[in-house]
């Protein structure tokens, strides 16, 4: 026990010491925060938009104005032909190309139908179908208004049954609300699996490992002294990155910060010891960074933290179930944003205590002292 | 009857194929100054491995301070100090909290490190790096420093390896002198070195060449049987002959 105890003033002493630590600890997570939450965001605005109008009526130029007025979109030109609307998508000169027909007008009025013909640059599909969504429901509010206006029928809305959606657990659909925790369970991770793994590893490369292996300190010691410092360290981070989250973006906090902090221990727990194990399988701190990378890189792709898993194919989604990130990410965004008590997550703490006890047992039986 | 404290007979290494160490027998004693020469490849860091509880034999047996390298390596790493020219100390520690390090991973008490820690500084002179980062030490100080920190648990047996690469022929002899001075103390030194001037000091010297032990004797008979001036053809003779082969 007393040897631990020098082991770690020593580990506290080199972290502290090395001048990379005090910005990795307190601006990556202030810079993570700033930069990822507000770039991260699913909503699109400023869609830019050409016209291409065969028909000059008074209706066709209602239509745009309202497209217009709605503020998401932005009339980038009008255009004169076909190939001007080609052109316009192929320089990207505009989002979507809306094509009204010939007569739209007098075909609306004579025949009670009129098409219209939009194209929409799908190189991000996903943005793409949320273009062509909103544009679709402008039109279907022109649409009634028709129906209302010009044809001068009593107001009857012809879609019998109307939504009305109401957003749980995140109200305003605020985006923040929803990356915020995310990124803080990447940044816990990274401390995990970067700097504990590095920090192994930096031993092996100045040669200082061999040093330690002739002394009578057992594995274990050697172990708790290296990781407990990335624990304490980790845990910090997130209680800071949850502070400065909160002054910025006043997202809810509404269930019990212990809930989420001793999930966030055991959490920890697994992913040091998969720092751990990366540091057993390479000999510099530039391999450990890359494979930490590796594996970081796949489990915040596979966190749900930016595509939901719900929406991942069936096989993906099975491989979210190995996943410690998928957990945590879930986790802190149900503590955080619905409240969810020690109940409702029980069963991602049981998850997690099991990856933690087989990741570490795995990691400590291929760290070998005796090299 | 002489108190061995390194003992070992027919101690093997192989990794796959390759035997790093074939057989290798010899005793050291209590207080000697044991010359450990080979080339590069020889087989000698492979050896000091296994001695110093590193290392699991392939074969053979070996004790070091009455203690059985296949099952008391612990027992063995808590009485032999270790020293080598690779790494000496940690560079982002200060020369103090290098001691207590130490100090403490040996198990001394609060009282002894800082007894010990003191009369060791004392010794060095080095009362002004006292709170100098070890990567600011020159190095011929570092070497001398770390060698001291080997002892700071007063080890039975210290391994230094190739303690004295790099420095310069000053401080390389304080260094000697320093190993003399433990050697009396009662710690059996065992030093690898590439230096043969070196190799003139110690009390006995073993050569090892291609995983085996080709010579073992004190400097004088090892001249004398190779009919050679200096420890620096003994050395060549038996080294050239795995060359030209």
């Amino acid at each position: 026990m007393r040897t631990i105890l020098f082991l770690l003033r020593k580990e506290f002493l080199q972290i502290f010491r090395n001048k990379g630590m005090l910005p990795i600890i307190f601006v990556v997570p202030v810079v993570q925060l700033l930069v990822l939450v507000n770039a991260a965001n699913f909503e699109i605005k400023n869609i830019r938009f050409a016209v291409l109008d065969n028909d000059q009526s008074q209706t066709s130029h209602e239509l745009v104005q309202k497209l217009i007025a709605t503020n998401y979109f932005i009339l980038s030109g009008n255009l004169k032909n076909e190939a001007e609307a080609q052109s316009y998508l192929a320089k990207r000169k505009a989002d979507m190309i809306l094509e009204i027909p010939q007569k739209f007008e007098s075909d609306l009025e004579r025949m009670h139908s009129a098409s219209l013909h939009m194209s929409v640059n799908a190189i991000d599909g996903s943005a793409a179908s949320l273009v062509s969504f909103y544009a679709s429901s402008v039109i279907l509010d022109f649409n009634r208004q028709i129906v209302v206006d010009q044809l001068r029928l009593p107001y009857n809305p012809t879609l019998p049954i109307q939504t009305e959606s109401r957003y749980w657990f995140n109200p305003e659909l605020e985006y923040s609300s929803f990356m915020t925790p995310g990124i803080l369970a990447v940044l816990v991770t990274m401390v995990g699996m970067f700097l504990s793994s590095m920090n192994i590893v930096r031993e092996k490369e100045i040669g200082t490992i061999e040093q330690l292996n002739v002394t009578p300190i057992s594995k274990p010691q050697f172990i708790i002294a290296k990781l407990a410092p990335f624990w304490l360290i980790g845990m910090f981070m997130l209680a800071f990155g949850l502070t400065v989250g909160e002054l910025i973006f006043r997202f809810p906090i509404l269930g019990n910060l212990g809930v989420l902090f001793g999930f966030a221990g055991i959490y920890l727990i697994a992913v040091l010891g998969m720092g751990l194990f990366v540091s057993t399988i390479t000999h510099t701190q530039q391999q450990a960074m890359l494979i930490s990378w590796f594996f970081i890189v796949i489990f915040v792709l596979m966190s749900g933290l930016f595509t939901s898993i719900d929406n991942m194919p069936d096989w993906a989604q099975k491989i979210t179930w190995f996943n410690p990130m998928a957990y945590f990410v879930e986790l802190i965004r149900m503590v955080l944003l619905k409240g969810s008590r020690f109940t409702d997550v029980s069963h991602h703490f049981a998850v997690m205590t099991g990856m933690a006890v087989v990741i570490n047992a795995f990691a400590v039986f291929n760290y070998r002292k005796r090299a | 009857m002489e108190d061995y404290v390194i003992q070992t007979e027919g101690l093997t290494k192989k990794f796959g194929d390759f035997t790093a160490v074939n057989e290798i027998s010899f005793n050291v004693s209590k207080g000697e100054v044991f010359g450990f020469l080979g080339a590069n490849g020889a087989g000698k860091t492979t050896a000091i491995k296994m001695l110093c509880g590193l290392l699991m034999p392939t074969s053979g047996k070996a004790e070091v301070a009455g203690f059985d390298v296949f099952k008391q390596s612990e027992s063995i790493k808590r009485t032999i100090g270790y020293m080598s020219q690779k790494f000496s100390l940690y560079n982002d520690l200060t020369v103090w909290e290098n001691i207590t390090l130490y100090g403490g991973i040996y198990g001394l008490s609060k009282k002894q490190i800082n007894e010990r820690g003191k009369q060791l500084i004392h010794e060095l002179e080095a009362e002004s790096f006292v709170n100098k980062r070890g990567k600011d030490l020159p190095l011929g100080f570092k070497q001398k420093l770390a060698f001291s920190v080997a002892l700071i648990h007063q080890p039975r047996i210290v391994f230094l390896d190739e303690p004295t690469g790099g420095v310069d022929p000053i401080t390389r002899r304080q260094f000697w002198e320093m190993i003399y001075q433990t050697a009396e103390s009662g710690t059996t030194v065992f030093v690898t070195t590439h230096y043969m001037d070196e190799a003139e000091y110690c009390d006995r010297v073993s050569i090892m060449v291609d995983g085996t032990i080709k010579a073992l004797d004190t400097p004088a008979k090892l001249k004398k049987s190779f009919h050679a001036a200096s420890m620096d053809e003994v050395f060549l003779q038996l080294a050239r002959n795995v060359v030209e082969k």
